[in-house]
C-alpha cells in the first residue's frame, strides 16, 4: 500500500470533522449501507464530507488498510473511526451518536 | 467422474458458522445469507457475498463496538480475502439488551 494514499486519507480526515468514505456520493449513494449512513447524517443535519471509493481503486483498498476495516462505508469523526453502517445505525438509535457529536463540538439534531 | 471430496465445509455460510463458533464460543449464533437481497449491485459478484450475523458471547465483554467488529473481521479474514463482501453484525454480551 503506497504511503501517499494513507497521506491523502489522513489529510481528508484531518480537514473534515465528519468524513464519510462511501460508495457513490451523498446525492447518489451506490450501496444501501452507504445510503443509510448518509440518511442518518442528513437527518441529524450534520455537515459532512464524502469520498467516493468507487471512483478511486487506490482509495478503495487504501481505506480498508488504513482503518484495519474490511468494508465500506466508514465514518470518521474528528479523526476517529466511528464504524460502518451497523455501528452508526446502532449509535443513532441509542442516542450515542448525538452524544458523540455533542462531545466533539459538532452541531447535530437528534 | 467421482464427486470431489472437500474437507472444509462446502458453503461460506457453514464456514462462517464454524469459525465464529470456534473463536467466540457464543451463547447464540445466527448466520444468514443475505446475498440475494443485494443481487445485481457492484459488490454482489456471484453468491454468498452478503451475510447477517448475530453473535452473543462473553468474549465481547469490555470491548467497544469497533473492537468487537474488528475481532469478527479478523476471525473471518480468509473469507474477506476470498469474496466475502459485506457483513451486517449484531454483537452482544449476554448481559446486554437483546443479548439473552
Amino acid at each position: 500500500m503506497s504511503e501517499t494514499v494513507f497521506q491523502r486519507i489522513q489529510a481528508e480526515i484531518d480537514a473534515n470533522p465528519v468524513m464519510l468514505f462511501m460508495k457513490g456520493n451523498a446525492m447518489f449513494p451506490q450501496c444501501g449501507f452507504s445510503a443509510r449512513v448518509v440518511q442518518i447524517l442528513s437527518h441529524m443535519q450534520v455537515p459532512f464530507q464524502t469520498a467516493n471509493v468507487l471512483e478511486d481503486p487506490e482509495l478503495r483498498e487504501g481505506i480498508k488498510a488504513f482503518s484495519n476495516w474490511p468494508t465500506i462505508p466508514q465514518l470518521y469523526v474528528k479523526g476517529e473511526m466511528v464504524g460502518g453502517c451497523d455501528i452508526v445505525t446502532e449509535m443513532y438509535q441509542s442516542g450515542e451518536l448525538e452524544t458523540l457529536f455533542a462531545e466533539k463540538g459538532i452541531k447535530a439534531v437528534a | 467422474m467421482s464427486t470431489p471430496v472437500s474437507p472444509a465445509p462446502a458453503t461460506r455460510l457453514s464456514r462462517i458458522e464454524a469459525v465464529l463458533a470456534e473463536r467466540f464460543a457464543p451463547l447464540r449464533l445466527v448466520v444468514e445469507d443475505d446475498s440475494a437481497r443485494h443481487a445485481g449491485h457492484a459488490g454482489a459478484r456471484g453468491s454468498e457475498t452478503h451475510f447477517n450475523v448475530l453473535v452473543v458471547s462473553d468474549a465481547f465483554s469490555g470491548l467497544s463496538r469497533v473492537q468487537r467488529s474488528r475481532a469478527v473481521h479478523e476471525a473471518l479474514d480468509a473469507e474477506f480475502r476470498s469474496g466475502l463482501h459485506a457483513l451486517s453484525l449484531v454483537l452482544r454480551t449476554p448481559a446486554e439488551p437483546s443479548g439473552g
